[in-house]
């Protein structure tokens, strides 16, 4: 069991050896890589960008909400705000977010693996995003789009003016670069783990990107073809979606839906993972009922599919599909918190040690849980009827975006940053930032709950006066979430020359990515390591350290 | 070209070895599953399309009828024999490089090519046909026989393009890494180590034929409309 300790040498590099950062040197080395680690920087330092652009312009929106009245943005550009807004927080960053950063770098290490099975295509995946991503910021640039991320028809096709077709092609490209991330995760699943790395030795983070792996390979085709259906629509002006000549715009809202209910679970599936290796590491414990929390991400893959109609319930479908799919609705709910349930279970009786990842997961897993059980109420027709296009919606989804996704996508980035540099960020720094994240987060959606509910209708730039007191907290949570949101770009960016050497394993945490040196070699191990231990081992690591110290 | 050295006697690297992969026996079964997953999601790509086909098959099966009608069934029945032939020679083409026969599976390749070909020009003979009969829909759609019908069978129209679009892509595509596949034959790159490249092509092409025979089913061959509707 020598190989679990901490620090263990066998697999580092001597001192002064060059890793996957000092290998190479020049734009092109990085531009032309084929390496998975050289890859998901280029897509971190991608994604960032990205995030600052949607993030942009939700903080304009929440300064237009200030106020009562319309008087920031015309209501047409208020329009275009949301729309970019959402189209560039899902397409062009949470759905790349964790798998193809975090995914990208450790999916390899924690295999045992040398690299993807097709690291060309990985490159390919990268450029497709970039392409699409270039694409949105000349639309942007050029006068935007204003038919909401979800490009319903028959606006999108007749009467909107802006640049649908532009940006319906880019989430077009940028689907096939989720598509090809995918496949390449599943196939290097199966095919390149390390000798002795069964199924149920690997880290719950793998089964994640597994199950995220099918909702992408499977759904994203699917709004593939139902964008090239609204661009042909737009273009050639017939009617697959237009009543008038004989089309059904509820056909469109059935496959968007089809894609786009289950790309919820593309965006919280690999939260789920994170949170599964940050509460291992910082409890010192064995997952609790590890199967069951990796055969729940199957589920919640499985399940996902089945539960699309729930965004339609007031669209105009018969009361007996609502019924269905409000019920099959709820059953997604079960392996949700099974999980949910797992973490706590894990966290009891565990030597919990309070550092920012952890903050982060347990910050996780409170939201997530509100999230949840808000998608509850929503799953129920009566009241979805009563909240339907309200900020209650808004509400739920953001405490399931930002609350799950974002808040375990910087747990996983700080838990890997020391993996991922060599570098440690600053711990104090980054407690700070977690904490206001946290508050600034709440404050920012718990108001639009309560908003939601009292009717305030979302897609506005203005609203009754009433409502004000509301969105001012709301406006200011926003102020801290962006305070909380720039401290880890400037420290993060900070520890890349002052950070204090991070070592191999400074958390003293079990896991292949954690027995090669930090940055990894080029080749991630220097022998292709045998695995002969279950994944999460902490018993058997702390009483080989225990007895090291009795010797 | 690669050397055995007594330290590694067992570790001799085939040229086309990636790195990243232990041996040729990885690499193969990494290939084939790659080309499996791609074609399930292309099977919900076209899926998407077909479910379409069928909703609107089922809400205007008059319309359906009269459209399938302008299709000229001995072009698609033509089509469907050559795609099938091509399948053939491609599944051939896969047996030798398998065997080493360099010369047999170039030339069985170049016949795949050259059946994939004629599969484009009939294609595009019919779609020239189909667009001087004004049939393209759009603004210089016509049709007068049943004026009623007329935006109905525009959308039997449109999936037909949209469908037989799309497939014929993929035959364009496929017929670029023919001949890809047909310089590395050439060249020697394939024999009983490794052949990984015209298998993986071989399964996309054979998913590319089997579309076609649902598309010809499809778009080709729906009965008259009348009597059979109850």
């Amino acid at each position: 069991m020598s190989s679990l300790t901490s620090n263990d040498a066998r697999f580092v590099e001597p001192e002064g050896a060059r890793n996957y950062i000092t290998h190479d040197y020049g734009a092109l080395s990085w531009l032309l890589t084929k390496d998975h680690k050289r890859i998901a920087i280029l897509y971190l330092i991608s994604i960032t960008a990205l995030f600052m652009l949607g993030g942009f312009f939700a903080v304009v929106m929440r300064i237009e909400l200030l106020t009562p009245e319309g008087d920031l943005l015309t209501s047409d550009t208020y329009n275009k705000f949301f729309t970019l807004h959402g189209i560039v927080m899902i397409f062009f960053f949470l759905i790349p977010s964790i798998p193809a950063v975090l995914g990208n770098f450790l999916l390899p290490l924690m295999l045992g693996a040398k690299d993807l099975a097709f690291p060309k295509i990985n490159l390919l995946s990268w450029y497709l995003y970039i392409i699409a991503a270039v694409m949105g910021l000349y639309i942007i640039i050029t006068g935007g789009v204003d038919t909401g991320w979800t490009f319903y028809t028959p606006f999108s096709t007749q009467y909107s003016n802006t640049h649908v077709f532009g940006v319906t092609f880019a989430a077009f490209i940028v689907g096939f670069s989720s598509i090809l991330t995918g496949l390449n995760f599943l196939v290097t699943i199966h095919r390149m783990r390390a000798p002795g790395l069964t199924w149920f030795r690997l880290p719950l983070f793998v089964w994640a990107m597994y199950a995220t792996s099918i909702v992408q390979l499977l759904a994203t085709p699917v709004l593939a073809i139902t964008l090239v259906m609204l661009m042909f629509e737009r273009v050639v002006h017939v009617g697959i979606f237009d009543p008038a000549l004989g089309g059904d715009p509820l056909l469109f809202q059935h496959m968007f839906w089809f894609y786009s209910h289950p790309a919820v679970y593309i965006m919280i599936l690999p939260a789920m993972g994170v949170a599964s290796e940050v509460v291992a590491a910082f409890t010192r414990k064995k997952i609790f009922g590890y199967s069951f929390v990796a055969y729940s991400s199957l589920a919640i893959a499985f399940l996902g599919f089945l539960v699309w109609a729930h965004h339609m319930f007031v669209a105009g479908i018969s009361v007996y599909s609502a019924m269905i799919f409000s019920f099959l609705s709820y059953f997604v709910a079960v392996p949700s918190a099974i999980k949910v349930f797992n973490w706590t279970a894990t966290l009891y009786r565990g030597s919990v040690a309070l550092l920012t990842p952890m903050l982060y997961i347990l910050g996780f897993i409170g939201l997530f849980t509100i999230g949840g059980v808000t998608g509850l109420f929503l799953a129920a027709i009566g009241l979805d009827v009563h909240v339907t296009d309200t900020y209650f919606v808004v509400a739920h989804f953001h405490y399931i975006m930002v609350g799950g996704a974002v808040m375990a996508y910087m747990a996983g980035l700080h838990y890997w940053w020391p993996k991922i540099t060599g570098r440690m960020y600053p711990e104090w720094w980054a407690r700070l930032a977690a904490l206001l994240i946290f508050a600034g987060f709440n404050l920012t959606f718990f108001p639009q709950f309560i908003l939601g509910y009292l009717g305030m209708p979302r897609r506005y730039h203005a609203y009754a006066p009433e409502f004000q007191v509301l969105n001012v907290m709301s406006t200011a949570g926003a102020s801290v979430l962006a305070v909380g949101y720039a401290l880890p770009l400037c420290y993060l960016i900070w520890s890349l020359w002052y950070g204090r050497p991070a070592g191999p394993n400074p958390w003293g945490a079990v896991g292949l990515e954690w027995t090669t040196s930090s940055p990894p070699p080029m080749e991630n191990f220097h022998e292709t390591p045998v695995v002969t231990w279950d994944a999460y081992d902490y018993p058997a690591m702390l009483k080989a350290m225990g007895e090291t110290q009795n010797v | 070209m690669s050397v055995v050295t007594n330290e590694h006697p067992a570790h001799e690297h085939h040229p086309f070895l990636q790195h990243h992969f232990e041996d040729l026996g990885q690499q193969h079964e990494a290939s084939t599953l790659g080309m499996w997953m791609f074609l399930t999601t292309e099977i919900l790509f076209f899926g998407g399309l077909l479910m379409a086909y069928w909703i609107y098959r089922i809400m205007y099966p008059d319309a359906w009828s009269l459209g399938a009608a302008q299709q000229h069934a001995l072009y698609g029945g033509i089509n469907t024999i050559v795609l099938i032939i091509s399948s053939l020679t491609m599944a051939l083409a896969v047996r030798n490089a398998q065997l080493g026969k360099r010369m047999a599976t170039v030339r069985m390749l170049v016949a795949t090519l050259v059946f994939g070909g004629t599969f484009l020009l009939v294609k595009s003979i019919e779609y020239t046909q189909h667009w001087r009969e004004g049939l393209f829909p759009g603004v210089h759609f016509t049709w007068n026989e049943t004026p009623a019908l007329a935006p109905k069978v525009q959308l039997f129209m449109t999936f037909y393009w949209s469908l037989t679009g799309l497939h014929a892509l993929h035959m364009v595509i496929g017929a670029g890494l023919l001949i890809w596949m047909i310089w590395r034959a050439w060249r020697g790159h394939f024999g009983p180590e490794y052949y990984s490249p015209v298998e993986v092509m071989g399964l996309y092409w054979h998913f590319v034929d089997i579309v076609w025979i649902f598309l010809f089913a499809f778009l080709y061959l729906i009965p008259a409309a009348g009597g059979h509707h109850g």
